[in-house]
């Protein structure tokens, strides 16, 4: 904290007001209003609630498709993690590299970062319909691919859509964190070890701990949360539920079956996930990395 | 010679790269530049057609939606309107909230500080019906302030500020504080000209995140006259080359404002001079 400073006084709360007022009224009220309906029970018709204790989260937790999108949401997050940011460093790596071009570069690999990701489901959508889509012939002419039967290949599909615009963010947080090593770092490691792979995955890499930290978390959010919007503008679920991630599944059982109390116990379990990710992250990895 | 190689391969690798990224956008483009007929039969298109004019015009202005009551083109406004909206909400609710928990002493500086921090781990999606039924106790279903207030509910620009300002040198305090400025002189007069950068970034960000929202739109708004250009997508009928324009009109706003505003989002986000 800075060591000069103001004294507490009326104005530092109107200064606080706005921002607290606004998550008071539209995210803590909302969050105590999911407590409530995760713990209590609407009768067929409607006419009344009933304290049912754990009974929504027992109900989930013994429901097989709550443990089908659940795996998939763990398959998803992992496979999309791993692709996106394999991909951008290897990106952001030769970008870091090149002596002509790298603002060029640069523009041409951050645009897709800004495409809404339902708008980039439907575009998906295109390469992946029976009818005209390339990469669904492709797939179908190398191992019959036909998403709207087999798991393996919704999988394949979503993992293509899902991952296309996150390679940009990764790039370009990849390539901040190599521009931020200092150049005498590497100089130094230049004269120590003249093999160029063996320098980067011993100088290099480690020094980018802290931005892969950062970019795992970014990436696991992305997977939960923002492929809603993927998974709505194309497999919607397909085969049969096998495509949906936990955050779609109980929005689904919400919004179609009006099925509130479980909605409200799977929200609460997500929250749950995430908070030990966190919690995960702040108390194993941060303390394990050097930051320069 | 071996940097000339290397170089060369890097330049490859990254020509792969723009491939992938470049490509699908592309063909969509070209698609959606050819009459129906041609896609019917031939499938995407890798070049340009002739119906450019006609498609485009056609989907900006034909009334779509169930009712028939609205075009892409008020869905642009509504889009427009919204991400500014939630641009320019959250960007100053932060800004002075940010202010609050690094400039001020007080006892209650840590209660504060997760009470707002703690919402980070609460995204929108988590709480879709209890935010939607207090909106609608509220009476702010279909409105401008119902598509934007919530998605302004959020802490990442107040966590950026936060960070930034505890960058910013004691001296400037305590030279203020000789020049006899109060907390709002200082704000206003002080940190705010030094943050410009920081809320340039900041407003671009949020701006499209606010424009990129999905599923909090298609459930707030019953109304056609309040769809946004994302969510329309799901709802807009009409010839498959109608569905490409949109599809990439739809993307024009926010991948322009990054490409021309590309350094000041980059310096911001990550704090480089």
């Amino acid at each position: 904290m800075k060591k000069v400073q103001f004294k507490s006084s009326y104005s530092q709360y109107l200064f606080l007001a706005p921002q607290l007022g606004i998550l008071l009224i539209f995210l803590y009220w909302p969050i105590i209003q999911t407590f409530r309906d995760a713990f209590t029970m609407q009768d067929a018709f409607g006419f009344g609630t009933q304290f049912v204790w754990f009974d929504n989260f027992l109900f989930i937790f013994d429901d097989p498709a709550y443990w089908i999108a659940f795996k998939f949401t763990i398959i998803y997050s992992f496979v999309i993690t791993l692709i996106t940011a394999s991909i951008g460093l290897l990106l952001a790596v030769q970008a870091n590299n090149v002596m002509h071009g790298k603002s060029a570069y640069k523009t041409l690999l951050i645009w897709p970062y800004a495409i809404a990701p339902a708008v980039v489901g439907v575009m998906a959508n295109y390469f992946f319909s029976e009818r005209f889509g390339l990469l669904y012939h492709l797939f179908n002419n190398l191992w019959g691919f036909n998403w709207y039967e087999s798991v393996f290949d919704s999988y394949i599909y979503l993992i293509i859509a899902g991952s296309w615009k996150q390679i940009s963010a990764n790039f370009i947080f990849f390539l901040a964190g190599l521009q931020a090593i200092q150049r005498s770092v590497i100089e130094a490691s230049m004269i120590d070890c003249k093999n160029s792979i063996r320098r980067f995955w011993t100088i290099t890499f480690p020094l980018l701990m802290p931005t892969t930290f950062f970019l795992i978390i970014i990436n696991i959010t992305y997977a939960f949360f923002d492929t809603f919007g993927i998974i709505d503008t194309t497999t919607i679920g397909a085969p049969s539920g096998e495509t949906r991630t936990l955050v779609y599944k109980a929005y689904m059982d919400g919004f179609r079956g009006l099925d509130l109390g479980s909605a409200g116990a799977q929200s609460i379990m997500m929250m749950f996930i995430v908070l030990f990710i966190t919690i995960f992250q702040f108390r194993y990895i941060e303390g394990r990395i050097h930051y320069n | 010679m071996t940097r000339l190689i290397t170089s060369g391969f890097s330049h490859f690798i990254l020509f792969i790269g723009i491939f992938i990224m470049i490509v699908p956008v592309w063909m969509i483009f070209a698609s959606s530049t050819h009459s129906g007929l041609t896609i019917n039969t031939q499938g995407l298109q890798m070049f340009l057609g002739d119906s450019f004019y006609e498609n485009y015009l056609r989907v900006l202005l034909y009334k779509g939606g169930f009712f028939k009551e609205i075009t892409a083109l008020k869905m642009f406004l509504n889009s427009f309107i919204m991400a500014t909206g939630v641009a320019i909400l959250s960007v100053i609710t932060s800004l002075m909230a940010a202010y609050a928990l690094v400039y001020f002493r007080t006892k209650y500086a840590t209660l504060l500080f997760w009470m707002i921090f703690v919402t980070i781990l609460v995204p929108l999606e988590l709480r879709i019906f209890p935010t939607y039924s207090v909106m609608a106790e509220l009476n702010l279903v279909n409105s401008y302030f119902g598509l934007i207030v919530p998605i302004s509910a959020s802490a990442i620009a107040t966590l950026f500020f936060r960070q930034f300002y505890k960058t910013v040198p004691d001296e400037l305090l305590e030279s203020a504080k000789l020049d006899g400025a109060n907390t709002w002189r200082f704000f206003i007069d002080f940190l705010l000209p030094l943050s410009k950068t920081m809320i340039v970034a900041m407003l671009i960000f949020m701006f499209v995140f606010g424009y990129n929202q999905y599923l909090w739109p298609l459930l707030v708004t019953s109304s056609e006259q309040y769809w946004t250009v994302v969510m329309g997508l799901k709802m807009m009928s009409g010839s498959i080359v109608h569905r490409f324009a949109f599809v990439m009109m739809s993307m024009v706003p926010p991948i322009l404002i990054i490409i021309v505003l590309q350094k000041h989002f980059i310096k911001g986000v990550f704090q480089d001079k």
